[in-house]
């Protein structure tokens, strides 16, 4: 295992870079330049711009702009936020446990929707229930999250006033400080997991449909082993081993989701960040943010790849 | 070709009357598609909207910045089926307007990512040496992209320039169906490479090489065509997906400019008025959902249509 995590993690790097190239390049490319403020100005004189561009290194060629640039992103010296006037890095910090939460939360009531309607839906294939999982399937992830969102607060909130409109910091402490938070997380977790949910169940369907004809199965179930044995112990085991890759590759789109999402309900995580970062023309801020985005795809590849070991032992000696 | 067993021969000669049926693959493809009654259903109502947005238009003439504070915010009437908004503009002139644009700009992202995507497959899938290896490192680099915060970004970056470069409907457009187009193309890239890794080695394609095609002549005349079918079906669902990426994008009050009324624009105009009136999210919300809807309903019905192996 131990050797299997190195290897991945040795494969990991060169997408971190790739991925990191592609960013300078869109950068880079961009017009403007960071000093053009200055170049206008007439209150500064020609030597000090000069002076100012050699010492920020923006003569350089650009092979030596782009390592200078990944040196201190790697470091962690992602510059100064001009809105907030704090370091980026402490105000990611602040911003990115509620994503987390709302995203590794989503991901769980998907998972928690979707194996158990997939794998009945793969039991009795093209019966009503089946029927009428893939359609609400459908449904679901033709259902864009910012209409979802928005449905939810006009059923849940403006028609009903169960659920809180917005996040908002909670003035209450010991257990009614979880009840509250608990109320204003609920709309933005359903939003991302039903969607998330909706495509993930089809997916699941398709990998059981898959192993479930497999001869090992019948020889299972001829051994006399009880059917919940059969399904539960060898063909869920085996089906997941897809669904792991593919959950794996929709983690970009589960990033937009919730960029969406926490943009609706105003939670205070990294994507919220973002979409003001844009709107006040934060560009450190905006740089920082897509880059923690993309380590955190990586990062979500990694895990699914270690999962990936773990269902199948088969490739670890590899 | 006399290889053709007993069995066979005598279930020809079992119905001698009945004249051979010839299908063109598209008939086929049609006649297996009409079998997807929700598919077939789906075409109908995006044939219908399309013919809405084009057409209706030229009958409903409201212009889509009639500001009227007289009626402001009022829910549906027969002078305004749809509402009005908060400068009492109308609603459905807005959608109508608006739903070109959508539509325009699902396709053409979809354009650009099926040109890529197929150019890119079809190099990788053809070539033999390091080219292929290397444009699918490539592939799956960008698969790992977070789309969305990429597109915010580049959006962040160039709209300015764009603006002044082709005014700001054109430059908008340009750079909306470029980007979405090219954060897509990946997936398409694989199928055409999977499918050429296997075409490509197919008795007929051998035959076309044997008689001196060249590369270019053997891919397009026949490699590519047998790998369309795939390709249409991705194609579609990636019209689905650009619809929504650009709404998205307005949603979030970073697509198109506000005099420029997309279905994601109006929504995130209405957002803040929810509560007194719903009417005006609803309607462009569920345009764009029985859109999103009926592409994915379709994709799926010409999934079933262009897979012959598929017995219906």
């Amino acid at each position: 295992m131990g050797r299997y995590l190195a290897k991945r993690l040795l494969i990991a790097i060169p997408s971190l870079l790739g991925i990191s190239v592609v960013l300078f390049t869109v950068l880079a490319l961009a017009p403007g330049d960071p000093f053009g403020e200055l170049a206008t100005n007439p209150a500064i004189p020609p030597e000090v711009r000069t002076a100012l561009r050699v010492k920020f290194g923006l003569d350089d060629p650009i092979y030596l702009r782009y390592f200078h640039w990944l040196a201190a992103m790697v470091q962690g010296d992602w510059g100064f936020s001009f809105t907030s006037r704090i370091n980026v890095d402490t105000l990611i910090l602040q911003r990115l446990p509620a994503t987390l939460f709302v995203i590794g939360s989503a991901q769980i009531l998907a998972l928690l929707i979707a194996l158990p309607v997939g794998i009945y839906a793969a039991m009795r294939p093209y019966s009503w229930f089946d029927q009428l999982a893939s359609t609400l399937s459908f449904v679901g992830f033709s259902l864009p999250t910012f209409f979802t969102g928005l449905l939810f607060i006009l059923v849940f909130s403006v028609q009903l006033d169960w659920l809180p409109f917005v996040f908002s910091d909670v003035n209450a402490t010991g257990w009614r400080w979880y009840w509250e938070e608990l109320r204003q997380s609920i709309m933005p977790i359903s939003v991302l997991g039903l969607f998330q949910a909706a495509s993930t169940t089809r997916y699941v369907r398709s990998a059981v449909l898959d192993v479930i004809r497999l001869d090992y199965v019948t020889t299972a179930r001829a051994k006399g082993l009880g059917e919940r044995v059969v399904i539960l112990k060898h063909v869920v085991r085996n089906a997941l081993i897809p669904v792991v890759t593919l959950v794996a590759l929709q983690m970009p789109a589960i990033f937009g989701g919730a960029i969406v999402t926490e943009q609706i309900f105003r939670v205070p995580g990294i994507g919220s960040l973002l979409i003001s970062a844009i709107l006040s023309n934060d560009t450190p801020v905006i740089m920082a943010v897509t880059f923690v985005f993309a380590c955190l795809v990586v990062l979500f590849n990694l895990i699914a790849d270690v999962l990936y070991g773990w269902l199948d032992p088969r490739i670890t000696l590899g | 070709m006399d290889g053709s067993t007993l069995a066979s021969r005598s279930a020809e000669l079992a119905e001698p009357r009945r004249r051979p049926r010839h299908f063109s693959p598209w008939l086929d493809a049609w006649r297996r598609f009409r079998r997807h009654r929700l598919a077939l259903a789906s075409a109908f109502v995006l044939l219908a909207m399309i013919a809405a947005v084009l057409l209706a238009p030229l009958l409903w003439r409201v212009a889509i910045n009639d500001i009227d504070f007289a009626e402001h915010l009022k829910g549906p009437t027969w002078n305004h089926p749809f509402g009005t908004d908060d400068l009492g503009q109308d609603i459905l002139a807005r959608m109508l307007y608006g739903g070109r644009i959508s539509l325009a700009v699902g396709l053409s992202a979809m354009m650009v990512a099926m040109l890529v995507g197929t150019t890119i497959g079809a190099i990788a899938g053809m070539s033999r040496r390091w080219v292929g290896p290397a444009l699918m490192w490539l592939t799956d680099l960008f698969l790992s992209l977070p789309a969305l915060p990429l597109l915010l970004l580049v959006i962040y970056l160039f709209r300015d320039t764009l603006k002044a470069a082709f005014g700001t409907e054109g430059g908008v457009f340009i750079m909306i169906v470029v980007v979405i187009g090219g954060l897509r193309w990946m997936p398409v890239a694989r199928l055409v490479r999977a499918q050429f890794l296997s075409l490509r080695e197919k008795e007929f394609v051998e035959a076309a090489r044997a008689l001196g095609a060249s590369r270019l002549r053997q891919v397009v005349r026949h490699i590519l065509p047998n790998a369309l079918g795939p390709v249409i079906v991705a194609a579609t669902i990636d019209v689905a997906a650009a619809i929504i990426a650009e709404s998205t994008l307005s949603f979030l009050g970073l697509g198109f400019p506000p005099d420029i009324p997309t279905w994601g624009r109006i929504l995130y105009d209405a957002k803040d008025y929810l509560d007194i009136a719903p009417y005006w999210a609803l309607f462009p919300g569920a345009a764009i959902f029985l859109t999103v809807l009926s592409i994915n309903f379709i994709g799926d019905g010409l999934r079933d249509a262009l897979d012959p192996r598929k017995v219906m």
